[in-house]
């Protein structure tokens, strides 16, 4: 049972006390100073008045950056659903492996997430850019597809034209899925090895194909599993900075490029303050979602 | 019966024996490893362009070696993961201990606060900090190192003690409170029993704990960009300076190194604690970066 903190308060001070005051000092205010910086306007280069006034949310519903948050929610919601069609499978083979192998692969899938994710991030230029890797084989089949070609009388195709594979939406899409698989991966393997195999086996044994199984038996009891890798997934994607930054073009901002913009270059904090508050909103927005469909997945189920 | 039983004598559900599993398993693997595996290959390409191989070579490790700014960068971002892991494990055991232990008025709403430095998004931490440190607490420039990298190392435990403290109380969960009773009835006081019945208890997930802000920290990019001035360097913040604008086989070079540096850390960390720990305490639900 837990103790009641007055029959010892010398511990309960001593391990309240440093993490509270480190949780206030250099977190808690510093989110509470931007807070108060987004009702505020620039005075000056340097001087942030706080005027109270809500102009900063009311520019950032102007179309254009209503447009990029819903682009950054288009883009998180399209790197979380590839994460989950390509990271399903994989949780499906970690949880039936047998217990040795298990263990290996999960640290195989977890290895890249903790090499650095700029070193990933860059990894990816190499292999995607003009003269990348990907680009390079492509050219390689092509000049040996048209010798082919000549060899057997036909004429030559034209000369090989590189993919532009870097610089765009499909690169940072690309760049997501691969940076965020693991979140995805790792809560559905939990989920799934949670499950009662004997459920999958009876349904199997009464004439349903495995794929029926899968998704009549399986998806259905990991839904919780599923609906927290939606979310692991989506919310560290929805705030992604160095993907877009580096891989995409200048139309594939988002919301965090726009953030950084505002503190490093534009130099507006009260409106760079705003958007950063509406970013974390949209992220407690989806943490509550998750939490209320989760209590009505129990309370369905009790 | 259209159940096909793939292979004689297993059972249904070995879908790992499967090909089109097993082959999906082989293209994530190379989608994961394919990117990492030839950026260190090439990084002993004797070739500036970077994209044919043209032999072994090893200058560009040279070449790493003698940038004096990527290895005091990289100084910088040891020092910076030693020093917020040492005090990151400390003020997240505390954490973990008073979230565990004690019945409180507020306890819902600090165990809420705890959970914010993981749930809010890295830039919007970033952005914190760097009006924290800008306007509010201006961390003096020109002290001597390592008491400049201050407002980094702060921000980094900000950031990383509430995970500690998550790995920790999962682990307290496990305790056995008969076990401190025990050592209270044979005349141990309440210091007493922390040090030498729960600690020993917590000392695999303090493991874990520092393990995983080690690497949050060596990691973090995005809200030391928001913190670090020029002549507080991390290594990715180096790194991301040289990769803006061009790929070169001296970026491969230092890359490989922290990559190796990694696994190496990873294989300390099986060698602890065994492979299925390690893959285990990263398994909880809570959300990680």
């Amino acid at each position: 049972m837990e103790q009641n903190w007055k029959r010892a308060k010398a511990i309960f001070a001593t391990v309240l006390g440093p993490p509270l005051a480190w949780l206030l000092l250099f977190f808690l205010i510093p989110l509470a100073i931007v807070w108060v910086y987004s009702f505020g306007t620039n005075v000056g280069l340097t001087q942030i008045a706080f005027t109270g006034t809500f102009s900063n949310y009311a520019r950032a519903i102007e179309p254009l950056y209503v447009g990029i948050f819903l682009k950054s929610v288009g883009v998180a919601g399209l790197t979380t659903l590839l994460c989950l069609i390509v990271g399903f499978p994989v949780a499906l083979a970690i949880t039936f492996a047998p217990d040795r192998l298990k263990a290996w692969l999960i640290l195989l899938v977890m290895l890249p997430f903790w090499t650095n994710l700029l070193i990933r991030t860059y990894a990816l230029i190499a292999v995607l850019r003009t003269e990348g890797y990907v680009n390079l084989s492509l050219g390689w089949l092509w000049t040996h597809a048209s010798g082919l070609m000549t060899m057997v009388g036909m004429s030559p195709l034209s000369s090989f034209q590189p993919l532009e594979l870097l610089h765009n939406n499909f690169a940072v899409v690309f760049g997501l899925v691969y940076v965020h698989l693991p979140f995805m991966v790792l809560p559905l393997y939990s989920a799934l090895d949670r499950l009662d195999r004997s459920l999958l086996e009876a349904s199997l044994d009464l004439g349903a194909g495995h794929v029926r199984t899968m998704l009549m038996v399986v998806v259905p009891l990991a839904l919780p599993g599923i609906a927290s890798g939606i979310l692991i997934t989506f919310i560290p994607a929805l705030g992604a900075y160095l993907t877009p930054d580096l891989l995409g073009g200048p139309d594939s901002q988002m919301i965090a490029n726009i953030i950084e913009r505002q503190f490093k270059r534009a130099n507006d904090w009260p409106f760079g303050a705003a958007l950063s508050f509406l970013l974390m909103y949209m992220t407690f927005i989806a943490i509550a979602l998750q939490a209320l469909l989760a209590k009505r997945k129990t309370q369905a189920g009790s | 019966m259209s159940r096909k039983s793939s292979q004689s004598g297993s059972s249904p559900l070995e879908y790992l024996r499967r090909w089109p599993l097993q082959a999906w398993l082989v293209m994530v693997g190379i989608f994961l490893y394919a990117p990492l595996l030839t950026l260190m290959a090439f990084s002993f390409n004797d070739s500036k362009r970077n994209i044919v191989w043209k032999g072994f070579t090893l200058k560009y490790y040279d070449k790493v070696l003698h940038n004096d700014g990527l290895i005091a960068a990289f100084g910088n971002s040891l020092t910076i993961a030693a020093i917020s892991t040492l005090i990151s494990v400390i003020l997240g055991a505390m954490a973990a201990l008073l979230l565990w232990r004690f019945r409180f008025r507020g306890k819902a709403v600090l165990d809420g606060a705890m959970a914010l430095p993981i749930v809010v998004p890295e830039i919007c931490m970033g952005v914190a900090m760097l009006v924290f440190f800008a306007k509010v607490m201006p961390w003096p420039s020109g002290l001597p190192w390592p008491l400049n990298l201050g407002a980094i190392i702060i921000s980094h435990v900000s950031f990383s003690f509430p995970f500690v403290a998550v790995v920790v109380r999962a682990r307290l969960a496990s305790f056995n409170r008969e076990l401190e009773e025990a050592a209270k009835d044979l005349g141990a006081g309440e210091f007493m029993t922390i040090r030498d019945v729960l600690i020993p208890h917590m000392q695999p997930s303090l493991i874990a704990g520092a393990l995983l802000a080690f690497t949050l920290s060596l990691d973090d990019f995005v809200i030391t960009f928001f913190t670090s001035g020029p002549d507080t360097v991390t290594f990715p913040v180096k790194v991301y300076s040289m990769v803006r604008f061009s790929v070169t086989p001296e970026v491969n070079a230092a890359s490989t190194i922290l990559i190796v540096f990694t696994v190496l850390l990873t294989a300390l960390a099986i060698r602890l604690q065994g492979a299925a720990a390690v893959a285990g305490g990263h398994v909880p639900d809570a959300p990680s970066k």
